[in-house]
């Protein structure tokens, strides 16, 4: 029963500093003001709110990492595994029964370098699309600014990336590739592929809270993009008149320029120019879509 | 006056709530949806969907260290409202000013990640509650030395008790320090232990000026810890103001038996040839019927009948039932002259007084009955839930209670003497 003494809240320190703000005699200094406007006023961006709960996209980074190797007996090795089997299939295939010519590049090389770019992206979509319908129950519950869940699934990515990268540069050793100046834009081009992520994912992610269905499509439409880039094969082999696919793809430059950068070969700086643009646009559009619908979320959830 | 810490201006909240739909659709149902809506408004139906208002124009200023609970039944708009407040959701019309860092819990254990550890979840949900995260490192060991959780710091969430999920879920949230606290009926969940925390944390809260606002079913709760109470229904604040009126508002339209009940009709009035039912009251010491009587306050049931037919000894007896039913007391006419006394026909009006600081707080059920138990006993009337009334403790310690605000058990509650001898001072 009741009569708990150790319950009556003696342990907590009555708090001071925040509450010396509003006292009402003493004018506050610094109390944080917040004006709720009704659905009428239209988009708002609230970049400050970003910056205000920056520290929170860390958490939820850092949540989505640790979640995803929690109970596993591998962990981290998975992450490897996954571009590495697929690459080891595609070796077997396109080199060894295909005869599929990569120039200068060993086909390995080739076809892991692009698969660890692909499968950072798609993971980063695909976890992005999903994060808001899987966390629904924090959508309800609290605020926050939501596109941080979009955003953490491409940073967790990011983190994969970076690990799976080792066998990466194993591969590079193993295969006799010099490093080069040109891969002081390897950074750049992941910055490329996490902005078209993260414009991809923000914008199917806040369709998918209204239109359930875009999770079954997306499946099938990544793996579509995918062999519309030039993950596993050249961008040489497409005859002339698909070009204009890889061409319109903005992760053909991305995935081109990637592999440029690793080899030291000549970049195609127009090629670049046009992921840069179409990912920047993307992101931009996506944003602004995701704040018109975020104000819903909670409605429809 | 005291600056005003929230302003609600003229808040609406409109919800779709389709028979068809949920809030959600698939392509596939919104194609089909745009080939029947033409038909379907040919049939008469009006719209895809129906509008319903959660709020309607809610006007509100709530000023620095204002406790305030808000009750209301269900659907009345409550936690619609506590939603807008915490910018989960957006009003359709109108705006919302708030001065100051807002905190909201609307549930125990927002983003608690079960296979994350005690400790990681503690910074993701201070986070997500909004804490910083240098806030969260500078309280950490009080956070968890509240929950009583040290030892189990470090195992994952989905390892822990009920018991010990809440408790930890709750020592984060109440560690959060903002100059307004939204909560919903968070005091509901866990047990007494637990909601003693709770209540003990809101007073402490209250003590250091902050504004709280938060909805309840717990009328005690909100008549003992708040000095305004706003009653909503059907989406609109119907009362506003001292808890006592706004409580006993909310029970009149919310049982239907209220302070008061009357037979106008006496054929309709419970009885039989020889008496019959008029009417029942509740009565607070200065005749005023209520709903809401102070516990350290004496009150009256009064009781008035028609005697049809003359020549019998009629005993008035009242029966006092508390909301689980159980009988909390039985008390019938003892006085030397009346119960001994044959009645003549006419109206009678009898009454008794219930001591202050007897009953324990909560809803109280009376049960009305008139017999005569000489020769034989008959039961003449028997109406049961004629009236309810609520006895709460407005916390001004001079209860049983003294300054303890947890739960405390038991269906009467007497102010009992205490005394203190100091046996072996040190």
């Amino acid at each position: 029963m009741a009569f708990d003494s150790s319950g009556r809240a003696g342990s907590l320190e009555p708090t001071s500093n925040s509450v010396q703000n509003v006292s009402a005699s003493s004018a506050p200094l610094e109390v944080s003001r917040v004006v709720i406007e009704s659905e009428e006023s239209g988009v708002q961006l609230s970049l400050g709110d970003l910056w205000a709960y920056r520290e929170l996209l860390y958490f939820l980074t850092l949540r989505d990492i640790k979640v995803r190797y929690k109970q596993t007996l591998m962990g981290a090795v998975w992450v490897v595994i996954q571009p590495l089997m697929t690459m080891l299939i595609f070796t077997l295939i396109f080199n060894k029964f295909a005869r599929l010519d990569t120039k200068d590049i060993p086909y390995p090389l080739f076809a892991y370098s692009g698969l660890l770019l692909w499968t950072f992206f798609s993971n980063a979509v695909t976890t992005g699309t999903y994060s808001l319908v899987n966390n629904s129950h924090l959508v309800t519950k609290v605020y926050f600014p939501r596109v941080f869940m979009p955003t953490a699934a491409v940073g967790a990515g990011l983190v994969d990336l970076a690990i799976a990268s080792l066998l990466l540069i194993s591969l590079a050793i193993y295969y006799g590739v010099r490093p080069s100046w040109g891969a002081l834009m390897l950074p750049l081009m992941v910055f490329l592929a996490a902005m078209l992520a993260l414009g991809t994912g923000m914008l199917v992610s806040a369709l998918t809270v209204k239109y359930r269905d875009l999770r079954h499509a997306l499946p099938f439409v990544m793996q579509f993009w995918m062999f519309a880039s030039p993950v596993i094969y050249p961008s040489s082999i497409v005859p002339e008149q698909w070009r204009w696919i890889l061409l319109i793809n903005p992760m053909t430059g991305i995935l081109e320029g990637f592999r440029a950068a690793l080899t030291g070969q000549p970049f195609d700086w127009t090629m670049i120019a046009i992921s840069a643009a179409v990912a920047t646009t993307l992101l931009a559009v996506a944003f602004y879509v995701f704040r018109a619908l975020e104000d819903t979320f909670a409605d429809v959830i | 006056m005291p600056p005003t810490a929230v302003h609600i201006k003229n808040v609406s909240k409109r919800y779709r709530i389709g028979g068809v739909h949920p809030g959600y659709m698939t392509f596939r149902e919104m194609l089909g949806d745009a080939i029947s809506a033409p038909f379907r408004r040919l049939r008469g139906v009006n719209g895809d969907y129906q509008m319903i208002w959660a709020l309607r124009e809610v006007n509100l200023e709530i000023r620095q260290g204002e406790l305030i609970g808000i009750i209301g039944h269900n659907g009345a708009g409550k936690s619609t409202l506590l939603k807008i407040l915490s910018r989960i959701t957006k009003p359709t019309k109108g705006r919302v000013e708030i001065l100051g860092r807002v905190g909201s819990l609307l549930e125990v254990g927002t983003g608690f990640h079960p296979d994350l550890t005690g400790r990681e979840n503690v910074y993701l949900s201070g986070a997500i509650l909004g804490m910083r995260r240098v806030e969260i490192e500078r309280k950490f060991d009080q956070i968890v030395a509240f929950a009583e959780m040290e030892k189990f710091i470090e195992t994952a969430v989905k390892f822990y008790s009920s018991g010990m999920y809440v408790r930890l879920a709750f020592s984060v949230a109440a560690h959060l320090e903002p100059e307004i606290l939204i909560m919903d009926e968070v005091l509901a969940v866990g047990d007494a232990a637990f909601q003693q925390k709770c209540l003990d944390k809101m007073h402490e809260i209250r003590r250091e000026g902050r504004t709280i606002l938060f909805v309840s079913h717990n009328m005690q709760a909100i008549t003992r810890l708040c000095k305004r109470a706003i009653l909503l229904e059907a989406g609109q604040v119907v009362a506003d103001g001292e808890p006592h009126a706004v409580v006993n508002r909310y029970l009149s339209s919310n049982w239907k038996a209220g302070a008061e009940r009357e037979w106008p009709e006496a054929a309709e009035a419970p009885g039989d040839a020889i008496v019959r039912l008029r009417r029942v009251g509740i009565h607070d010491e200065h005749g005023k019927l209520t709903t809401v009587l102070d516990i350290h306050r004496p009150f009256r049931i009064e009781v008035t009948y028609d005697v049809d037919e003359a020549g019998h000894l009629l005993l008035p007896v009242v029966e006092l039932c508390n909301e689980e039913g159980t009988e909390v007391f039985s008390t019938h006419d003892t006085s030397e002259v009346w119960r001994r006394q044959e009645r003549s026909a006419g109206r009678y009006t009898s009454a008794v007084i219930v001591p202050g600081n007897l009953l324990a707080e909560g809803t109280l059920i009376a049960h009305i009955s008139v017999m005569s138990h000489y020769p034989t006993t008959i039961l003449h009337i028997r109406e049961t839930n004629a009236v309810a009334f609520q006895v709460v403790d407005s916390d001004e310690g001079k209860s049983a209670r003294g300054d303890y605000v947890g739960p405390m058990p038991g269906v009467v509650r007497p102010l009992l003497k205490w005394t203190h001898q100091s046996e072996a001072p040190k």
